[in-house]
């Protein structure tokens, strides 16, 4: 191995600082959010109202499941909801 | 017990195990969040809706992936496209292939050496994964280490010392992993 003495290493650690916690802890939650995501789809299918209601407020419908309203998420519901 | 290899956690995350994608998200995260905000440089937000939508898809896509050893190339390759897409939609003006280019080949390769030099950390073991991760990546003081570790504070130079050399010569002795950028990294 050349180049890397110990300084070097050192560098190289400093370059993966941990990511916040919260954006790791939503990404780690994505199985459980897929499941919560479905019950609304399923329940929108079933309910003209509640359907109209999420598409109208897709972050808080998100909210209320316990979900982070991210973008990626609200874009996901919105292509489920969609015609 | 050692820890499970990629291809395993892959597998596992195939068939449902939300345990293992929670351990995938651990080893990967950093990666990830390294190409986001120091290869392509994303403002805060920015980076915390590509970071989701890079392991969004990644969840969706798994079952797909060829070979399950070469997750982290693969992720390395959807995160530079969720960020590609981002930028496409900011700067309209500009030509792709200007954005393709943000992040430098170089800047890329340098997070692939990182990385492999994070796994032969982790190898390491305790207590020199934990300090060396305290000081060099999570920034803390001599003083909270020594705390959080209950360490003498006059000791934790001197450990970190040891335990870098103990990191350079674990290092030494690994073999060449394939890379996100293309590159070997030469160990």
């Amino acid at each position: 191995m050349t180049g890397y003495d110990e300084e070097r290493l050192a560098e190289l650690l400093r370059a993966l600082p941990p990511p916040p916690a919260a954006w790791v802890q939503a990404a780690q939650e994505l199985p459980r959010a897929r499941r919560e995501l479905g019950g609304i789809v399923a329940r929108a299918e079933a309910d003209a109202a509640y359907r109209a209601a999420v598409l109208a407020d897709l972050e808080g419908a998100l909210a209320d499941a316990g979900l982070e309203p991210h973008a990626p998420a609200v874009e996901e519901l919105r292509r489920r909801l969609s015609p | 017990m050692a820890a499970p290899t990629d291809s395993q956690l892959v597998a596992r995350c195939r068939v449902g195990d939300d345990a293992a994608w929670a351990e995938l998200v651990e080893r990967f995260g950093r990666y990830v969040y390294a190409i986001v905000v120091q290869g392509f440089r994303l403002r805060e937000h920015d980076a915390e809706d590509v970071f989701q939508d890079v392991f969004a898809r990644a969840y969706v896509s798994l079952p797909s992936l060829r070979d399950d050893a070469a997750v982290r190339p693969w992720l390395a390759q959807l995160t530079r496209r969720c960020c590609i897409d981002r930028l496409r939609r900011e700067r309209h003006e500009e030509p792709v292939e200007e954005l393709a280019d943000t992040a430098g080949e170089d800047e890329l390769a340098r997070l692939d050496e990182a990385f492999a030099v994070r796994e032969a950390l982790a190898a390491l073991g305790e207590p020199c994964a934990g300090l060396l991760d305290r000081f060099f990546c999570r920034d803390e003081s001599y003083h909270t280490i020594a705390e959080a570790l209950d360490l003498p504070l006059g000791t934790i130079a001197s450990r970190i010392s040891r335990c870098l050399a103990k990191l350079r010569e674990s290092f030494e002795g690994r073999s060449p992993a394939s890379t996100a950028s293309g590159k070997t990294v030469t160990r």
